[in-house]
């Protein structure tokens, strides 16, 4: 365990930089905000109970969905000032922490100053104390324990709810949180988890320390905290300026397959000197939009997903003609390239049990049709809602004695046991080799193609040694290894990292190519 | 006095040269809040060097009449004068830094010691060096100068309240504008303090206003008396007049109290 130990801690120091980095900006913009509103919410009793209400209204919102809401209207703003607002990432995890960070700054401060005793305000101004003077000799001094308690929980809240901002594609400790929970791989979760707490613990003591300082007078002792506090955060800063090369930023969605193929894509440009960033657990409806804007530079997506959710299309054209068709709308709609194929489909597919096929007989979908009305389907929680399953039904004459919903864990433990015959499963899914499944052929060609594509944003088009990089992976990643890569992750015992798989696969397609070279 | 040399430098009216304070005058004052009249048309001029005692029940519009002086409050209609000059002409700031203002509440500073505390007024118009004055500022206050490093809370109410003066005669004010200063006293202190408070008016040369609802202290401490009711000055003289009724009925229920215990007091001696 201690020898891996500081690997354990080199793999966090990307996240926990970006993290430290988003949390510190979010606090600092929080402040600058409540701060004024302070100032003035002390003074005018009304505006006081409106921006109050107001930040009490932002603080109403779960967290994700404030994150969330900022995607469209950042959209929004940058499409009324003709483009150039990121609408994913850094900016608005940036919006949404800091506008929650305001509510315990600006409460504390303007009970504070509010509950000042009146008498010393009476002095202050009997003295003759302009208002700077009275704010800075006596207002500030006397609400600075109560402002700092805010501060501390606005700070302790900041770096909680940054692991969120991984949904938003901005890199943070959610990273292995998130990754984790997709991949069920707990040790990952419990890493990010634990990064993050440790993060929030010392921040809090830190400023505990500050606010217990200026309560006893001992502002020696609030400084040297702040400047501790200062100097941990720039130390967790360092690796984002260590960073030499040309930055990548890689997309990938939230399910093993898309976390495998991002570190294998980032595995190839790092051997070109690239610096390679991962934006993970982003969502089919805004990935491809990220990739268009340039919010991330590659990820891989697929045809099938494009096709219907980008293009609207609801036709089904043979892959020879479906990709570059594919191609050709990204390059004049956006300017983005599909670079091409990777060599293996993702899409909906019927497995059975081994000996059950030999059994009926059954090698085609029209076979499996036919032996329909004495079999049992499972299906996962949306296919029998999908397109998928109307546009099979109307080519294959299904008639299942019975259909049932399942999670996808469940469902392939149905199919183990007996109690369904086939399910619906996906293509490049590690279980069907692990289980030892047969994929039915869709021999009609009903189901649309889920062609696992590459694709490139506008402006690494032009980037020849980019596409260069990545272009030797086109065509070799075939399903069965990456059924194998993603049963490394998926698997219950002696679970991978998405990092490792993505070594395994690396190797494996090297080891694929070298008789040819 | 021992500081008064270190003072001349910095400060030229030096204490012991100071003549008397200046007049203030008072010409038809109006204050109103919320259409209640707390002032109403007040007329009255204040002679310089005097210790004027400001009296009446609680609502009379004695402190609205005091917070006026420094602009705490500014009327909505007449003038108040300091020396001859009107006081709106002035910035309410640096006004307030010319007169001493000392309040039942005390106010004092409970982030700074007794020490910064007193040299606050000398902080904020700039001077460096004022452990001298804070020395020379407590012995006039009677107080141990062993005070100067303690926090306000270590201090007895008194004592508190001796800060106060001390922090409002620091910078040297010719006016002390007092606000039921001893209100929050025990008799005994308060007596003391009273008469401290006289005995450096006199010495100091300065105008002093005094509001208290306390008709004895009125009448022992000030030159001159004034009863306020609802706004307007009810009766107007020296003790001596008061006390030979010269002062009208107001002034009469006023005294009735304090002659009432001293009759009691007298026959529970005899």
């Amino acid at each position: 365990m201690t020898g891996s130990l500081a690997e354990w801690l080199t793999d966090l120091s990307g996240p926990l930089a970006a993290h430290v980095q988003l949390a510190a900006a979010a606090l600092l913009l929080a402040l600058l905000i409540a701060l004024p509103l302070t100032l003035l919410a002390a003074r005018n009793a009304r505006f006081a109970g409106i921006v109050l209400a107001g930040a009490s209204l932002i603080q109403t919102i779960p967290a994700l969905a404030l994150l969330a809401l900022f995607y469209p209207i950042l959209l929004w703003l940058s499409s009324w000032v003709g483009g150039g607002i990121p609408a994913l990432g850094f900016l608005p995890a940036l919006l949404a922490l800091s506008l929650y960070a305001v509510l315990p700054i600006l409460r504390n401060g303007v009970t504070g100053l509010t509950n000042l005793n009146p008498a010393i305000i009476e002095a202050a101004n009997g003295m003759g104390m302009s208002a700077a003077q009275k704010l800075r000799l006596v207002e500030l001094p006397l609400v600075a324990p109560v402002l700092m308690a805010g501060i501390r929980t606005a700070a302790v809240w900041t770096i909680g709810a940054a692991t969120l901002s991984t949904t938003v594609g901005q890199p943070s400790l959610g990273d292995p949180i998130f990754a984790g929970l997709q991949t069920q791989n707990w040790a990952l979760v419990l890493k990010g988890c634990l990064a993050a707490a440790a993060l929030a613990l010392i921040t809090d003591g830190l400023l505990a320390t500050a606010e217990r300082s200026i309560r006893r007078r001992k502002p020696l002792w609030a400084w040297l905290s702040l400047a501790l506090l200062t100097a941990g955060a720039g130390a967790a800063l360092l690796p984002l300026y260590q960073e030499d090369g040309p930055v990548v930023t890689i997309g990938a969605k939230n399910f093993s397959e898309q976390y495998i193929l991002a570190r294998l894509i980032g595995r190839r440009l790092e051997a070109e000197g690239y610096t390679v960033r991962y934006r993970e657990g982003l969502g089919s409806a805004v990935i491809y939009r990220a990739l268009a804007s340039g919010d991330i530079d590659v990820y891989v997506d697929y045809a099938g997903t494009l096709w219907s959710n980008e293009m609207k299309r609801t036709d089904i054209l043979p892959p020879a003609k479906m990709i570059p068709a594919i191609g050709q709308w990204m390059q004049r709609s956006s300017g983005a390239q599909l670079l091409g194929s990777l060599g293996f489909e993702n899409a909906y597919v019927f497995a059975m049990r081994q000996g059950d096929a030999q059994k009926h007989g059954i090698r085609t979908l029209d076979d499996l049709a036919r032996a329909s009305p004495g079999l049992k389907l499972g299906s996962d929680l949306e296919f029998l809602e999908r397109p998928e399953w109307a546009s099979v039904k109307r080519v294959y004459p299904f008639q299942f004695r019975q259909m049932q919903a399942f999670s996808p864990t469940f469902m392939y433990k149905a199919l183990d046991s007996g109690r369904v015959d086939a399910i619906s499963a996906f293509s490049s899914d590690g279980r069907i080799a692990a289980d030892k499944l047969t994929v039915v052929q869709d021999s009609k060609g009903a189901i649309p193609r889920y062609d696992a594509l590459l694709l490139i944003s506008p402006r690494r088009v032009p980037d020849a040694r980019f596409s260069t990089a990545l272009r030797p992976l086109l065509g070799r990643v075939a399903v069965e290894i990456m059924r194998e890569a993603n049963f490394l992750v998926d698997r219950d015992e002696a679970k991978r990292t998405p990092m490792e798989a993505a070594a395994w696969l690396d190797d494996r397609i090297k080891r694929g190519q070298a008789p040819r070279e | 006095m021992a500081g008064s040399q270190n003072c001349n430098s910095r400060y030229p009216a030096a204490m012991s040269d100071r003549k008397s304070g200046p007049a203030i005058g008072f010409e038809d004052v109006t204050v109103r809040f919320d259409a209640v009249a707390a002032l109403d048309g007040i007329t009255v001029t204040l002679a310089g060097g005097s210790f004027v005692a400001i009296v009446g029940t609680s609502g009379s519009g004695k402190s609205t009449l005091l917070r006026t002086i420094n602009r705490l409050i500014d009327p909505d209609e007449g003038a108040v004068s300091l020396g001859g000059h009107a006081v709106r002409e002035e910035n309410p700031v640096h006004l307030r830094r010319r007169i001493g203002y000392v309040f039942q509440g005390v106010g004092l500073f409970p982030h700074m010691t007794v020490a910064q505390n007193i040299a606050i007024g000398l902080r904020l118009s700039g001077a460096r060096d004022a452990a001298p004055r804070i020395a020379e500022m407590l012995a006039l206050v009677d107080l141990p100068s062993s005070l100067g490093p303690r926090m306000p809370d270590q201090l007895s109410g008194g004592q508190q309240q001796r800060v106060g003066v001390a922090r409002a005669l620091a910078p040297q004010p010719q006016v002390l504008l007092m606000d039921e200063p001893f209100g929050a006293l025990d008799p005994v202190t308060r007596d003391a303090l009273g008469k401290q408070v006289r005995a450096l008016h006199d010495r100091l040369g300065l105008t002093t206003i005094m509001v208290t609802h306390d008709m004895a202290e009125a009448l022992l401490l000030g030159d001159r008396v004034l009863v306020m009711a609802a706004g307007r000055i009810v009766a107007d003289g020296m003790p001596t007049d008061l006390l030979a009724g010269k002062g009208g009925a107001a002034a009469d229920a006023l005294l009735a109290v304090p002659r009432d215990h001293a009759r009691r007091l007298a026959a529970l001696g005899a």
